[in-house]
């Protein structure tokens, strides 16, 4: 059982994202990137499934700049067995055909049973590239996955629908799939595992490797969105914060 | 075929967001010339091509066969794919639900055409339409266009047309025969379930103080479950705090979990991403704490303070407790 895991160097939560001068997207240098949330959920799930059946491979693979070996090295401390870097400068947010069209390219050899990805990225937030690359290599495929049941020829998922709902779903393998936060833990690396990352082997595919040609949607521009809602900001030192707080739950809200 | 308007059913109903969908269509058809066609595929189709044959369309088409009885990504996907192909849409309109976010990918990967995810609005720009979709979690806005000049895959977020604004007209029937095989369809899926059917029920509640990960750690939840409980609220939160496993998934709200509309609403160390936003933007009031005055739920928040939870709501709650 080999598992391939789309991870995504995406900018934090808690990151800058300050606008760059042609307006096309953020200045990267400015930002702090992680691995994407639902990513990691992806990554963890891969690694339940192979420790279960006790054999079997997990394969961290991601697509951009040199800094995104950073989230192959911590998938990698974190227990994935290798890793493939997809290198490429290319800057801004990518379209998710293209991307796809890139990894099929690239990953193609490999004849992964199964391919899981986040079910979006924290970024351009397309929610595509897995299920594209799942279609584009003949796989049976499934989006907002919450729970995974694996046996020897068919995997079935739990997919979230909407409003609490839910629907277990049995796909033929091979199968890509996207997954949703929640349906684990993840873990922390152990630094055994850090240590251990180092040895592990991290295959880098340079861009000639894997290019397509081809851009199907591009961003033109980005923006601080602008609202028309009146917002009362209330200011000042955390007493007079809390004194115009109860103020407003007592006589405008009249909650008190 | 201008735009094509894929319709989704929902318990034997019209999705409101293809209701929406087809408001969108309708905002751009009338002064650009385009004809719209809804396209109903497989379940309830009689009572889906009913409920819009009284709106201004120019045609219903219906696709039946017994393998689209049920949902399946791969069984849409095709049927979606083989209308495009005869049909030869320019746009192909749909709402961003969770059935199209599973098949929609598909169908982009199978005609190769480009498919522009949760837009919120969109706008004619000299020969070339421009989309507008929210990035980095709605901390960012873009505009997107399509680089295909012969068909772009859409689908609107929720809320992004007002159904109210649907026009009426009338629209005549045409069935549409789909060529499908069971080979074709790699998976098969079981009644849908609704978990935890006992938890609390937020929906009915008239002040509700909820939680995101801005909490940081479990521990610090007593200071949140302390102010509910001093202005007589119930608890909510947002995903992360479930999924970390720190409350049950009935405190969730959002998408994926309870809409809500109480009279007060107090999010803390929440940043309003639109799934959790959907859920509780039709409360009354809106109190929105957060440490990052860039958070988007200041955008529709009544009341913001810019700050650290873990310091004010407990001097919140003491002066409320006086
Ligand atoms: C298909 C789908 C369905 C989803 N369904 C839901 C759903 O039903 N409900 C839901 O909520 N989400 C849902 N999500 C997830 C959603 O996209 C967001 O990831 C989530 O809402 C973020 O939760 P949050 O605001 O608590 O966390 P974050 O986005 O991480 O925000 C935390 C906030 O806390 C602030 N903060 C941090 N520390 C402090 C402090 N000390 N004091 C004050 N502020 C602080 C930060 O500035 C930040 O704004 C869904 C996502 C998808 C893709």
């Amino acid at each position: 059982m080999k598992i391939g895991v789309l991870i995504k160097q995406v900018p934090g939560a808690e990151s800058a994202l300050p606008i760059n001068d042609n307006e096309t997207g953020i200045q990267e240098d400015q930002a702090s990137f992680l691995m994407n949330e639902s990513d990691s959920y992806a990554l963890e799930e891969a690694q339940k499934i192979i420790e279960s059946r006790g054999n079997g491979e997990v394969v961290a693979i991601s697509l951009g700049p040199d800094r995104v070996q950073k989230i192959i090295r911590e998938a990698l401390a974190k227990g994935a067995d290798r890793g493939i870097h997809l290198q490429t400068d290319a800057k801004g947010l990518a379209d998710p055909l293209t991307l796809a069209k890139q990894f099929a390219k690239a990953l193609e050899s490999e004849q992964f049973d199964l391919i899981f990805s986040g079910l979006q990225s924290d970024d351009s937030g397309m929610g595509q590239t897995g299920i594209i690359l799942g279609e584009l290599l003949n796989m049976s495929t499934a989006s907002l996955v919450v729970g995974t049941e694996l046996s020897e020829n068919t995997l079935k998922v739990k997919r979230e629908l909407e409003a609490g709902w839910s629907q277990w779903v049995t796909l033929t393998l091979p199968a890509s799939i996207s997954i949703q936060s929640g349906l684990n833990q993840p873990r922390y690396p152990s630094l055994k595992g850090i240590m251990g990352a180092k040895k592990k082997e991290l295959k880098i595919l340079s861009e000639s490797e894997f290019y397509i040609d081809g851009k199907k949607q591009s961003i033109q521009k980005v923006f601080v969105p602008k609202t028309n809602k009146k917002t009362e900001m209330i200011e000042g030192e955390p007493d007079t914060i809390v004194a115009r707080l109860v103020d407003v739950l007592k006589n405008e809200v009249k909650v008190l | 075929m201008d735009i094509l308007v894929v319709l989704e059913s929902k318990n034997g109903s019209l999705h409101r967001m293809s209701r929406e969908a087809i408001v969108g269509a309708q905002s751009i058809a009338a002064e650009n010339g385009l004809s719209i066609s809804a396209l109903a595929i497989g379940i309830d189709t009689d009572q889906i091509a009913s409920s819009v044959s009284g709106m201004n369309l120019d045609e219903v088409l219906v696709a039946n066969h017994n393998l689209l009885s049920t949902y399946s990504a791969d069984g849409f996907a095709e049927c979606v794919k083989q209308v495009i192909e005869k049909e030869n849409p320019s746009l192909v309109f749909v709402g961003h639900t969770y059935q199209t976010r599973d098949y929609f990918p598909k169908v982009s990967a199978r005609i190769d055409k480009p498919f522009i995810p949760d837009v919120v609005s969109l706008m004619k720009e000299g020969d070339f339409f421009v989309f507008t979709k929210t990035v980095y979690n709605g901390k960012l806005g873009s505009k997107v266009v399509s680089n295909d000049s012969e068909c772009t895959l859409i689908s609107f977020q929720a809320a992004a047309f007002s159904e109210e604004n649907i026009e009426s007209g009338s629209a005549s029937t045409r069935s549409f025969d789909i060529e499908l095989e069971s080979s074709q369809v790699r998976t098969s899926s079981e009644a849908p379930i609704q978990e935890e059917v006992s938890g609390i029920d937020l929906s009915s509640a008239d002040l509700i103080v909820s939680v995101g990960r801005g909490i940081e750690k479990e521990n610090n939840l007593q200071i949140v479950k302390d102010l509910a409980s001093a202005i007589n609220g119930e608890l909510a939160s947002s995903r992360p705090v479930v999924d970390a496993g720190w409350l049950p998934s009935s405190h969730q709200v959002g998408s994926s979990g309870q809409s809500v509309s109480p009279n007060l609403y107090i999010a803390l160390g929440i940043s309003g991403a639109i799934q959790h936003v959907v859920g509780m933007k039709g409360s009354k009031n809106i109190i929105a704490i957060n440490k990052d005055a860039d958070a988007p739920i200041f955008e529709i928040a009544d009341y913001g303070v810019v700050g650290n939870i873990l310091e004010i709501v407990p001097k919140l709650t003491e002066a409320i407790n006086g």
